[in-house]
Protein backbone atom coordinates (compact mmCIF):
# COMPACT_ATOMS: atom_id res chain seq x y z
CA UNK A 1 0.00 0.00 0.00
CA UNK A 2 2.78 2.38 0.83
CA UNK A 3 5.23 1.19 -1.83
CA UNK A 4 6.83 4.05 -3.72
CA UNK A 5 4.40 6.57 -2.26
CA UNK A 6 6.86 7.75 0.36
CA UNK A 7 6.01 11.39 0.08
CA UNK A 8 2.40 10.64 0.93
CA UNK A 9 2.99 8.29 3.82
CA UNK A 10 1.76 9.10 7.27
CA UNK A 11 4.05 11.40 9.11
CA UNK A 12 4.81 11.32 12.79
CA UNK A 13 4.50 14.34 15.04
CA UNK A 14 7.50 16.27 16.36
CA UNK A 15 6.38 19.16 18.54
CA UNK A 16 3.11 18.28 20.20
CA UNK A 17 0.59 19.92 22.47
CA UNK A 18 -1.27 17.92 25.11
CA UNK A 19 -4.96 17.98 26.05
CA UNK A 20 -7.61 20.62 25.47
CA UNK A 21 -10.76 20.67 27.64
CA UNK A 22 -13.92 22.67 26.92
CA UNK A 23 -17.43 23.06 28.33
CA UNK A 24 -20.65 24.89 27.57
CA UNK A 25 -21.79 27.12 30.41
CA UNK A 26 -24.79 29.37 30.96
CA UNK A 27 -23.56 32.27 28.81
CA UNK A 28 -21.33 30.48 26.30
CA UNK A 29 -18.21 28.37 26.03
CA UNK A 30 -15.15 27.93 28.20
CA UNK A 31 -12.00 26.32 26.87
CA UNK A 32 -8.70 25.52 28.56
CA UNK A 33 -5.33 24.14 27.47
CA UNK A 34 -1.84 24.25 28.87
CA UNK A 35 0.89 26.19 27.07
CA UNK A 36 3.37 23.38 26.58
CA UNK A 37 4.97 22.05 23.40
CA UNK A 38 6.67 18.69 23.91
CA UNK A 39 9.46 17.43 21.73
CA UNK A 40 9.34 13.68 22.29
CA UNK A 41 9.75 13.32 26.02
CA UNK A 42 11.34 16.75 26.53
CA UNK A 43 9.06 19.57 27.65
CA UNK A 44 10.68 21.93 25.20
CA UNK A 45 8.39 24.96 24.76
CA UNK A 46 6.40 26.45 27.58
CA UNK A 47 4.67 29.42 26.02
CA UNK A 48 2.81 28.06 23.03
CA UNK A 49 -0.73 29.39 22.62
CA UNK A 50 -2.96 26.50 21.68
CA UNK A 51 -6.23 28.42 21.92
CA UNK A 52 -6.89 30.95 19.16
CA UNK A 53 -9.92 33.06 18.26
CA UNK A 54 -11.30 32.56 14.76
CA UNK A 55 -13.40 35.36 13.32
CA UNK A 56 -15.92 36.96 15.67
CA UNK A 57 -17.69 33.95 17.09
CA UNK A 58 -15.31 31.04 17.49
CA UNK A 59 -12.46 29.64 19.56
CA UNK A 60 -10.18 26.94 18.24
CA UNK A 61 -8.13 24.74 20.52
CA UNK A 62 -5.66 22.17 19.25
CA UNK A 63 -3.61 19.30 20.54
CA UNK A 64 -1.10 17.32 18.50
CA UNK A 65 1.52 18.58 16.05
CA UNK A 66 1.96 22.33 16.45
CA UNK A 67 3.23 22.96 12.92
CA UNK A 68 0.02 21.45 11.52
CA UNK A 69 -2.01 23.63 13.88
CA UNK A 70 -0.15 26.70 12.61
CA UNK A 71 -1.02 25.63 9.05
CA UNK A 72 -4.69 25.17 9.97
CA UNK A 73 -4.70 28.70 11.38
CA UNK A 74 -3.50 29.96 8.02
CA UNK A 75 -6.27 28.08 6.17
CA UNK A 76 -8.83 29.57 8.53
CA UNK A 77 -7.33 33.02 8.11
CA UNK A 78 -7.99 32.76 4.38
CA UNK A 79 -11.49 31.43 5.00
CA UNK A 80 -12.41 34.26 7.33
CA UNK A 81 -10.83 36.83 5.04
CA UNK A 82 -12.84 35.63 2.05
CA UNK A 83 -15.96 35.62 4.15
CA UNK A 84 -15.36 39.21 5.23
CA UNK A 85 -14.83 40.23 1.62
CA UNK A 86 -18.48 39.46 0.89
CA UNK A 87 -19.30 42.28 3.30
CA UNK A 88 -22.84 41.00 3.59
CA UNK A 89 -23.36 41.27 7.31
CA UNK A 90 -23.04 37.53 7.80
CA UNK A 91 -20.06 35.93 9.43
CA UNK A 92 -18.88 32.37 9.85
CA UNK A 93 -19.87 30.85 13.17
CA UNK A 94 -18.55 27.86 15.09
CA UNK A 95 -20.78 25.36 13.27
CA UNK A 96 -19.46 26.50 9.92
CA UNK A 97 -15.84 26.47 11.07
CA UNK A 98 -16.34 22.99 12.51
CA UNK A 99 -17.78 21.73 9.26
CA UNK A 100 -14.97 23.26 7.22
CA UNK A 101 -12.31 21.73 9.43
CA UNK A 102 -14.03 18.34 9.37
CA UNK A 103 -13.87 18.33 5.59
CA UNK A 104 -10.22 19.39 5.59
CA UNK A 105 -9.19 16.77 8.15
CA UNK A 106 -11.13 13.94 6.55
CA UNK A 107 -9.86 14.68 3.06
CA UNK A 108 -6.26 14.79 4.26
CA UNK A 109 -6.80 11.47 6.03
CA UNK A 110 -8.08 9.96 2.78
CA UNK A 111 -4.91 11.03 1.03
CA UNK A 112 -2.80 9.40 3.77
CA UNK A 113 -1.38 12.80 4.66
CA UNK A 114 -3.20 13.78 7.85
CA UNK A 115 -2.92 16.95 9.84
CA UNK A 116 -1.82 15.40 13.11
CA UNK A 117 -4.21 17.26 15.39
CA UNK A 118 -7.30 16.90 17.55
CA UNK A 119 -9.26 20.13 17.38
CA UNK A 120 -11.88 21.61 19.66
CA UNK A 121 -14.16 24.24 18.13
CA UNK A 122 -16.42 26.28 20.37
CA UNK A 123 -18.39 29.48 20.11
CA UNK A 124 -21.63 31.41 20.33
CA UNK A 125 -23.54 32.87 17.39
CA UNK A 126 -26.89 34.56 17.65
CA UNK A 127 -27.20 33.31 21.20
CA UNK A 128 -26.70 29.71 20.17
CA UNK A 129 -23.85 27.89 21.90
CA UNK A 130 -21.85 25.29 19.99
CA UNK A 131 -19.05 22.98 21.04
CA UNK A 132 -17.53 20.39 18.74
CA UNK A 133 -14.49 18.26 18.16
CA UNK A 134 -12.72 16.84 15.11
CA UNK A 135 -9.60 14.69 15.07
CA UNK A 136 -6.96 13.63 12.57
CA UNK A 137 -8.97 10.74 11.15
CA UNK A 138 -12.03 12.87 10.62
CA UNK A 139 -14.16 11.74 13.55
CA UNK A 140 -16.33 14.67 14.53
CA UNK A 141 -19.20 15.37 16.87
CA UNK A 142 -20.56 18.04 19.14
CA UNK A 143 -21.46 17.81 22.80
CA UNK A 144 -21.86 19.77 26.04
CA UNK A 145 -18.30 19.04 27.08
CA UNK A 146 -15.35 17.77 25.03
CA UNK A 147 -11.70 16.97 25.58
CA UNK A 148 -8.75 15.71 23.54
CA UNK A 149 -6.00 13.26 24.32
CA UNK A 150 -5.60 12.20 27.89
CA UNK A 151 -8.29 14.73 28.77
CA UNK A 152 -10.84 12.25 27.45
CA UNK A 153 -9.82 9.77 30.10
CA UNK A 154 -9.05 12.13 32.95
CA UNK A 155 -11.25 15.18 32.53
CA UNK A 156 -14.48 13.91 30.96
CA UNK A 157 -15.43 11.68 33.92
CA UNK A 158 -15.17 14.75 36.14
CA UNK A 159 -17.24 16.74 33.67
CA UNK A 160 -19.88 14.02 33.33
CA UNK A 161 -20.29 14.10 37.05
CA UNK A 162 -20.22 17.83 37.72
CA UNK A 163 -21.45 19.55 34.56
CA UNK A 164 -24.91 21.07 34.35
CA UNK A 165 -26.76 23.39 31.99
CA UNK A 166 -26.60 26.40 34.24
CA UNK A 167 -22.98 26.76 35.28
CA UNK A 168 -22.03 30.33 35.98
CA UNK A 169 -18.78 31.75 34.67
CA UNK A 170 -17.05 31.27 38.02
CA UNK A 171 -18.31 27.70 38.44
CA UNK A 172 -17.23 26.90 34.90
CA UNK A 173 -13.76 28.30 35.41
CA UNK A 174 -13.38 26.38 38.67
CA UNK A 175 -14.48 23.19 36.96
CA UNK A 176 -11.99 23.61 34.12
CA UNK A 177 -9.23 24.49 36.56
CA UNK A 178 -10.00 21.28 38.43
CA UNK A 179 -9.65 19.32 35.18
CA UNK A 180 -6.38 21.04 34.30
CA UNK A 181 -5.01 20.28 37.75
CA UNK A 182 -5.75 16.57 37.37
CA UNK A 183 -4.10 16.64 33.95
CA UNK A 184 -1.03 18.28 35.42
CA UNK A 185 -0.80 15.54 38.02
CA UNK A 186 -1.36 12.63 35.70
CA UNK A 187 -0.24 13.65 32.20
CA UNK A 188 3.50 13.66 31.84
CA UNK A 189 3.43 16.08 28.94
CA UNK A 190 1.47 18.74 30.81
CA UNK A 191 3.09 21.98 31.96
CA UNK A 192 1.89 24.26 34.71
CA UNK A 193 1.04 27.29 32.59
CA UNK A 194 -2.48 27.38 31.14
CA UNK A 195 -4.63 29.40 28.78
CA UNK A 196 -8.31 29.71 29.61
CA UNK A 197 -10.68 31.53 27.25
CA UNK B 1 -10.30 8.48 20.71
CA UNK B 2 -6.92 9.89 19.82
CA UNK B 3 -4.13 7.93 18.23
CA UNK B 4 -1.71 6.65 20.81
CA UNK B 5 0.92 5.81 18.21
CA UNK B 6 4.47 5.69 19.43
CA UNK B 7 5.79 9.17 18.97
CA UNK B 8 9.28 8.34 17.79
CA UNK B 9 11.89 10.14 19.84
CA UNK B 10 13.38 13.08 17.95
CA UNK B 11 16.57 12.46 16.00
CA UNK B 12 19.52 13.73 17.91
CA UNK B 13 21.37 16.34 15.85
CA UNK B 14 25.12 16.62 16.16
CA UNK B 15 25.50 20.25 17.16
CA UNK B 16 24.89 22.88 19.78
CA UNK B 17 23.21 26.07 18.60
CA UNK B 18 21.91 28.98 20.67
CA UNK B 19 20.14 32.27 19.99
CA UNK B 20 19.60 34.86 22.71
CA UNK B 21 17.94 38.29 22.69
CA UNK B 22 19.38 41.09 24.76
CA UNK B 23 18.59 44.70 25.35
CA UNK B 24 19.25 46.02 21.84
CA UNK B 25 19.77 42.98 19.62
CA UNK B 26 20.56 39.29 19.50
CA UNK B 27 23.56 37.01 20.01
CA UNK B 28 23.79 33.76 18.05
CA UNK B 29 26.23 31.04 19.05
CA UNK B 30 27.27 27.59 17.84
CA UNK B 31 29.97 24.95 18.14
CA UNK B 32 32.02 23.95 15.08
CA UNK B 33 31.92 20.17 14.83
CA UNK B 34 30.49 18.36 11.81
CA UNK B 35 30.45 14.61 12.29
CA UNK B 36 29.75 11.69 9.95
CA UNK B 37 29.05 8.87 12.37
CA UNK B 38 31.99 8.83 14.78
CA UNK B 39 34.43 10.66 12.51
CA UNK B 40 34.71 14.43 12.77
CA UNK B 41 34.52 15.57 9.17
CA UNK B 42 35.07 19.25 9.88
CA UNK B 43 36.30 20.53 13.24
CA UNK B 44 36.06 24.20 12.34
CA UNK B 45 32.78 24.55 10.50
CA UNK B 46 30.72 27.70 10.49
CA UNK B 47 27.17 26.86 11.45
CA UNK B 48 25.96 30.44 11.58
CA UNK B 49 25.02 31.42 8.04
CA UNK B 50 24.04 34.82 6.74
CA UNK B 51 20.62 35.26 5.21
CA UNK B 52 20.65 39.05 4.83
CA UNK B 53 22.66 41.94 6.22
CA UNK B 54 20.61 41.88 9.38
CA UNK B 55 19.42 38.25 9.69
CA UNK B 56 21.50 35.16 10.37
CA UNK B 57 20.54 31.53 10.93
CA UNK B 58 22.06 28.82 13.14
CA UNK B 59 21.94 25.44 11.43
CA UNK B 60 21.65 22.01 13.06
CA UNK B 61 20.76 18.53 11.91
CA UNK B 62 21.71 17.27 8.50
CA UNK B 63 24.40 19.56 7.12
CA UNK B 64 23.12 19.14 3.56
CA UNK B 65 19.49 19.86 4.42
CA UNK B 66 20.29 22.90 6.54
CA UNK B 67 22.60 24.32 3.88
CA UNK B 68 20.09 23.94 1.07
CA UNK B 69 17.30 25.48 3.13
CA UNK B 70 19.43 28.47 4.06
CA UNK B 71 20.57 28.85 0.43
CA UNK B 72 16.98 28.92 -0.83
CA UNK B 73 15.92 31.36 1.90
CA UNK B 74 18.87 33.63 1.11
CA UNK B 75 17.83 33.62 -2.56
CA UNK B 76 14.17 34.39 -1.82
CA UNK B 77 15.07 37.05 0.72
CA UNK B 78 17.37 38.75 -1.74
CA UNK B 79 14.53 39.03 -4.25
CA UNK B 80 12.16 40.14 -1.51
CA UNK B 81 14.55 42.89 -0.39
CA UNK B 82 14.83 44.22 -3.93
CA UNK B 83 11.06 44.27 -4.35
CA UNK B 84 10.44 45.73 -0.89
CA UNK B 85 13.07 48.44 -1.23
CA UNK B 86 14.28 48.07 2.35
CA UNK B 87 15.87 45.40 4.55
CA UNK B 88 13.69 42.34 5.11
CA UNK B 89 12.29 41.83 8.60
CA UNK B 90 13.40 38.92 10.80
CA UNK B 91 9.82 37.65 10.85
CA UNK B 92 9.73 37.30 7.06
CA UNK B 93 13.04 35.45 7.05
CA UNK B 94 11.85 33.09 9.79
CA UNK B 95 8.59 32.40 7.99
CA UNK B 96 10.39 31.58 4.74
CA UNK B 97 12.45 29.07 6.69
CA UNK B 98 9.26 27.69 8.21
CA UNK B 99 7.57 27.30 4.81
CA UNK B 100 10.43 25.23 3.43
CA UNK B 101 10.71 23.15 6.58
CA UNK B 102 6.99 22.51 6.88
CA UNK B 103 6.20 21.78 3.25
CA UNK B 104 9.08 19.35 2.97
CA UNK B 105 8.83 17.87 6.41
CA UNK B 106 8.97 14.30 5.12
CA UNK B 107 12.33 14.85 3.48
CA UNK B 108 14.20 17.31 5.66
CA UNK B 109 15.96 16.75 8.95
CA UNK B 110 17.05 20.15 10.13
CA UNK B 111 16.39 22.37 13.10
CA UNK B 112 17.16 26.06 12.67
CA UNK B 113 17.34 29.15 14.83
CA UNK B 114 16.74 32.41 12.96
CA UNK B 115 17.98 35.57 14.65
CA UNK B 116 18.37 39.18 13.61
CA UNK B 117 17.54 42.81 14.08
CA UNK B 118 15.11 45.03 12.20
CA UNK B 119 13.92 48.56 12.80
CA UNK B 120 10.32 47.57 13.56
CA UNK B 121 10.66 44.96 16.29
CA UNK B 122 14.33 45.19 17.26
CA UNK B 123 16.16 41.98 18.08
CA UNK B 124 14.15 38.78 17.61
CA UNK B 125 14.85 35.05 17.80
CA UNK B 126 12.64 32.46 16.07
CA UNK B 127 13.06 28.72 16.58
CA UNK B 128 12.11 26.46 13.66
CA UNK B 129 12.55 22.88 14.89
CA UNK B 130 11.93 19.59 13.03
CA UNK B 131 8.49 19.57 11.50
CA UNK B 132 8.31 23.25 10.68
CA UNK B 133 6.76 24.76 13.80
CA UNK B 134 7.69 28.42 14.23
CA UNK B 135 8.10 29.78 17.75
CA UNK B 136 9.28 33.25 18.68
CA UNK B 137 11.26 33.10 21.93
CA UNK B 138 13.47 35.38 24.03
CA UNK B 139 16.12 32.65 23.71
CA UNK B 140 16.32 29.39 21.78
CA UNK B 141 18.57 26.34 21.97
CA UNK B 142 18.90 23.52 19.49
CA UNK B 143 20.91 20.51 18.42
CA UNK B 144 21.97 17.44 20.37
CA UNK B 145 24.03 19.51 22.77
CA UNK B 146 21.00 21.54 23.77
CA UNK B 147 19.71 18.66 25.92
CA UNK B 148 22.39 19.56 28.42
CA UNK B 149 21.45 23.20 28.49
CA UNK B 150 17.75 23.27 29.39
CA UNK B 151 18.49 23.34 33.10
CA UNK B 152 21.32 25.82 32.67
CA UNK B 153 19.15 28.32 30.83
CA UNK B 154 16.23 27.87 33.20
CA UNK B 155 18.56 29.13 35.89
CA UNK B 156 20.92 31.54 34.13
CA UNK B 157 18.63 33.36 31.70
CA UNK B 158 17.26 36.78 32.58
CA UNK B 159 15.46 39.53 30.67
CA UNK B 160 17.22 42.72 29.63
CA UNK B 161 20.86 41.59 29.64
CA UNK B 162 23.58 43.76 28.16
CA UNK B 163 25.43 42.78 25.01
CA UNK B 164 28.42 41.49 26.95
CA UNK B 165 26.32 39.55 29.45
CA UNK B 166 24.45 37.93 26.59
CA UNK B 167 27.59 36.96 24.71
CA UNK B 168 29.13 35.60 27.90
CA UNK B 169 26.04 33.52 28.52
CA UNK B 170 26.16 32.09 25.01
CA UNK B 171 29.89 31.34 25.23
CA UNK B 172 29.45 29.63 28.59
CA UNK B 173 26.48 27.61 27.39
CA UNK B 174 28.08 26.34 24.19
CA UNK B 175 31.24 25.38 26.03
CA UNK B 176 29.20 23.51 28.67
CA UNK B 177 27.44 21.59 25.93
CA UNK B 178 30.72 20.82 24.18
CA UNK B 179 32.04 19.44 27.48
CA UNK B 180 29.28 16.85 27.69
CA UNK B 181 28.04 16.22 24.17
CA UNK B 182 30.22 14.03 21.97
CA UNK B 183 28.63 15.41 18.84
CA UNK B 184 29.57 19.01 19.69
CA UNK B 185 33.10 20.32 19.78
CA UNK B 186 35.77 22.49 18.27
CA UNK B 187 35.53 26.22 18.74
CA UNK B 188 32.74 28.53 19.79
CA UNK B 189 31.56 31.01 17.18
CA UNK B 190 29.28 33.89 18.04
CA UNK B 191 27.50 36.50 15.93
CA UNK B 192 26.11 39.66 17.51
CA UNK B 193 23.44 41.56 15.55
CA UNK B 194 22.07 44.94 16.54
CA UNK B 195 21.17 48.32 15.11
CA UNK B 196 24.82 49.14 14.55
CA UNK B 197 25.57 46.05 12.51
CA UNK B 198 27.03 42.58 12.82
CA UNK B 199 30.06 41.36 14.78
CA UNK B 200 31.54 37.90 14.36
CA UNK B 201 33.63 36.41 17.15
CA UNK B 202 35.65 33.27 17.51
CA UNK B 203 36.73 31.57 20.74
CA UNK B 204 39.13 28.63 20.64
CA UNK B 205 39.30 26.14 23.50
CA UNK B 206 41.90 27.99 25.52
CA UNK B 207 39.72 31.08 25.76
CA UNK B 208 36.78 29.19 27.23
CA UNK B 209 36.13 28.51 30.93
CA UNK B 210 37.08 25.12 32.35
CA UNK B 211 34.45 22.78 33.73
CA UNK B 212 34.40 19.72 36.01
CA UNK B 213 37.29 17.32 35.42
CA UNK B 214 38.76 19.44 32.66
CA UNK B 215 42.41 20.38 32.79
CA UNK B 216 44.17 23.43 31.49
CA UNK B 217 45.53 22.83 28.03
CA UNK B 218 49.22 23.02 27.23
CA UNK B 219 51.19 22.56 24.06
CA UNK B 220 53.18 19.69 25.53
CA UNK B 221 53.53 17.67 28.70
CA UNK B 222 57.15 18.79 28.75
CA UNK B 223 56.10 22.35 29.50
CA UNK B 224 54.76 21.38 32.90
CA UNK B 225 57.15 18.60 33.84
CA UNK B 226 59.81 19.81 36.24
CA UNK B 227 63.04 17.85 36.82
CA UNK B 228 62.25 14.16 36.49
CA UNK B 229 62.03 12.47 39.91
CA UNK B 230 64.46 9.66 40.66
CA UNK B 231 62.88 6.21 40.52
CA UNK B 232 62.37 4.59 43.89
CA UNK B 233 63.37 0.97 44.09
Amino acid sequence: MGSGADSERTLYPYVTGSSVVAIKYKDGILMAADMGGSYGSTLRYKSIERLKPIGKHTLLGASGEISDFQEILRFLDELILNDNMWDDGNSLGPKEVHNYLTRVMYNRRNKFNPLWNSLVIGGVKNGQKYLGMVNMIGINFNDNHVATGLGNHLARPILRDEWNENLTFEEGVKLLEKCMRVLLYRDRSAVNKIQLK
Amino acid sequence: MDHNTDISAPHSMGTTIIGVTYNGGVVLGADSRTSTGVYVANRASDKISQLTDNVYVCRSGSAADSQIVSDYVRYFLHQHTIQLGQPATVKVAANLVRLLSYNNKNFLETGLIVGGWDKYEGGQIYGVPLGGTIVQQPFAIGGSGSSYLYGFFDQAWKEGMTKDEAEDLVKKAVSLAIARDGASGGVVRTVIINSEGVTRNFYPGDQLPLWHEELESHNSLLDILGAPEPMSI
